[in-house]
């Protein structure tokens, strides 16, 4: 269990968010990117064990849109951030 | 000493004091022919696979924990072959198999159950793809039947096949030869009979970096010390990644958390195995009168083996309307696995751009009923370096040429 704090809401239990996976993937020029970009843009992840840059969703709230950077072991929360900001350096 | 009915006859009388340990501990050696990295089911596999068909002996698995600890010890031991896809069903129909054999094989009894699943329609659509899917199956030869609410009732009578539920059984496909194994003893087996081959199996000793010369592996550096070895196969399951990193290769794959509880125990009610994908929840009565219960993974990455109760909470839902007489029992425990989450849900066996350095990731949520398979197709890819047949289709190179092995529909909840 996870208490999310929603940067509209506040704390939220984690059953009102939807996770939408790693953060901050650059999509490359389909007219110009190799088979092995897109691979990469499409399917390969960091899949970290620590901290991990995440995007989520509060469905059940606001319904917007929000970045997170959150530890995949311990599940604690580093820190959150808008979804239009690049990840925080000093949590990286 | 083999298991048999003379030698337990001839421990009786000592009291069951001299028979011998059933595995060795061993000090790493300098060097191997091979490192196996991971000493779960798959891996064990893969060491005793190596030995039996392939003649190398001179292996080492490295086990970060005890060996079995990880999802091999927490999964839910349903093993069946009713995939989709030509290349999936031949794989796993290839270990369903190597299961039915597998306690003479290794002079160890796993437990093989063969007591059936059941896959359960709620809708129309569900109908259809279980019809789908089992004229798939039975062109590869897989058993495969579809059964009415009635027949269903008659199978498992502690089912709700009412019309007035909110989401009706109208229907359902087994397969009559799949089942359950216990998963502990799978584990045992195998490194027992690796171990009698020579394998040394390394407990306790995690893999912290790879040495790579000119694109080739050379060996691991290891909690207990550098280990050489010109040919490396990783096992890692949730920590996939985390191994892949360390050759310098990025994977596929996303780690979930996968929850899995039992009841308390009660009176034999339940001699088959009953799946259903949309109300999402899978169960089946272990010998010990548990009902074991499982269903999909936590949304968002993770390496905690914990998860949320919300993910609980909703297979019980479903779990009291399809089953009410289970309603009043108590959940005695609820466990998490991290499980390697790739997006065609199908595993990948594969070499890798360095030389030496071979992959067996991706199971996801089903990797149990995999584990002889997957032993026996990456242990030939290691020691040919080269896939057999069987496996040539799940390797990495897929995700870039869009040959992907899409099986949702057979892995999302069925595992």
């Amino acid at each position: 269990m996870m208490l999310i704090p929603c940067p509209w809401c506040g704390d939220r239990i984690d059953a009102e968010f939807t996770c939408g996976g790693e953060a901050h993937i650059v999509r490359p020029d389909p007219a110009t990117a190799s088979d092995a970009e897109w691979a990469d843009y499409l399917f390969m992840r960091e899949n970290p064990k620590g901290l991990h840059h995440e995007r989520w969703f509060h469905a059940h709230g606001c319904r917007r849109w929000f970045h997170m950077t959150r530890d995949t072991v311990s599940h604690r929360i580093v820190a959150v951030y808008a979804i239009t900001e690049s990840a925080p350096e000093a949590t990286g | 000493m083999k298991y048999s009915l003379w030698n337990l006859l001839r421990q009786a009388p000592r009291g069951h004091r001299d028979w011998p340990q059933a595995w060795r501990n061993p000090e790493p050696k300098e060097s191997y022919d091979v490192i196996i990295i991971g000493a779960g089911g798959h891996g064990l596999a893969t060491a005793y696979y190596l030995a039996k068909e392939h003649g190398i002996t001179r292996t080492a698995v490295l086990e970060k924990g005890w060996l079995g600890g990880g999802n091999t010890g927490r999964n839910t031991t349903i093993v069946r072959s009713n995939y989709l896809w030509d290349e999936s069903a031949h794989l796993y129909e290839h270990s369903l198999k190597l299961f039915e054999t597998l306690s003479q094989d290794l002079n160890f009894n796993v437990m093989f159950s063969p007591r059936g699943v059941i896959n359960l329609a709620h809708n129309e659509h569900d109908l259809k793809e279980l019809r789908r899917r089992g004229h798939a199956c039975r062109l590869n030869g897989i058993d495969y039947e579809m059964v009415t609410p009635r027949e269903i009732k008659e199978i498992a009578p502690i089912i709700n096949v009412s019309r007035s539920i909110r989401y009706p059984v109208l229907g359902g496909a087994m397969q009559r030869r799949a089942g359950n194994a216990r998963h502990d003893a799978v584990a045992w087996g195998l490194a027992r009979r690796a171990d009698e081959y020579g394998v040394d199996i390394i407990q306790n000793c995690e893999v912290t970096g790879i040495d790579i010369r000119d694109g080739r592996v050379t060996g691991v550096q290891t909690t207990r010390g550098p280990i050489r070895a010109d040919r490396i196969g990783a096992v890692p399951a949730g920590h996939a990644s985390v191994i892949a990193s360390m050759a310098g290769l990025r994977l596929p794959v996303e780690s979930h958390t996968l929850q899995a509880m039992v009841t308390e125990p009660v009176k034999p009610v339940l001699d088959t195995v009953i799946m259903s994908n949309t109300v999402h929840v899978y169960i089946s009565q272990s010998d010990k009168g548990e009902l074991v219960l499982g269903a999909g993974i936590d949304g968002y990455n993770s390496y905690g083996q914990k998860g949320g109760i919300n993910v609980i909470e909703h297979q019980l839902e479903g779990l009291c309307e399809l089953y009410p007489i289970v309603s009043r029992l108590k959940i005695m425990r609820v466990w998490g696995g991290i499980v390697d989450i790739a997006p065609d849900a199908s595993p990948i066996i594969s070499k890798t751009p360095v030389e030496g350095f071979y992959i067996n990731c991706g199971w996801g949520t089903g990797g149990f009923k995999a584990t002889p398979g997957s032993g026996w197709v990456f242990a030939h890819t290691i020691a040919q370096d080269r896939p057999h047949r069987l496996n040539e289709a799940f390797n990495l190179g897929r995700f870039e040429s869009g040959l992907l092995i899409d099986e949702h529909g057979a892995a999302a909840v069925a595992h």
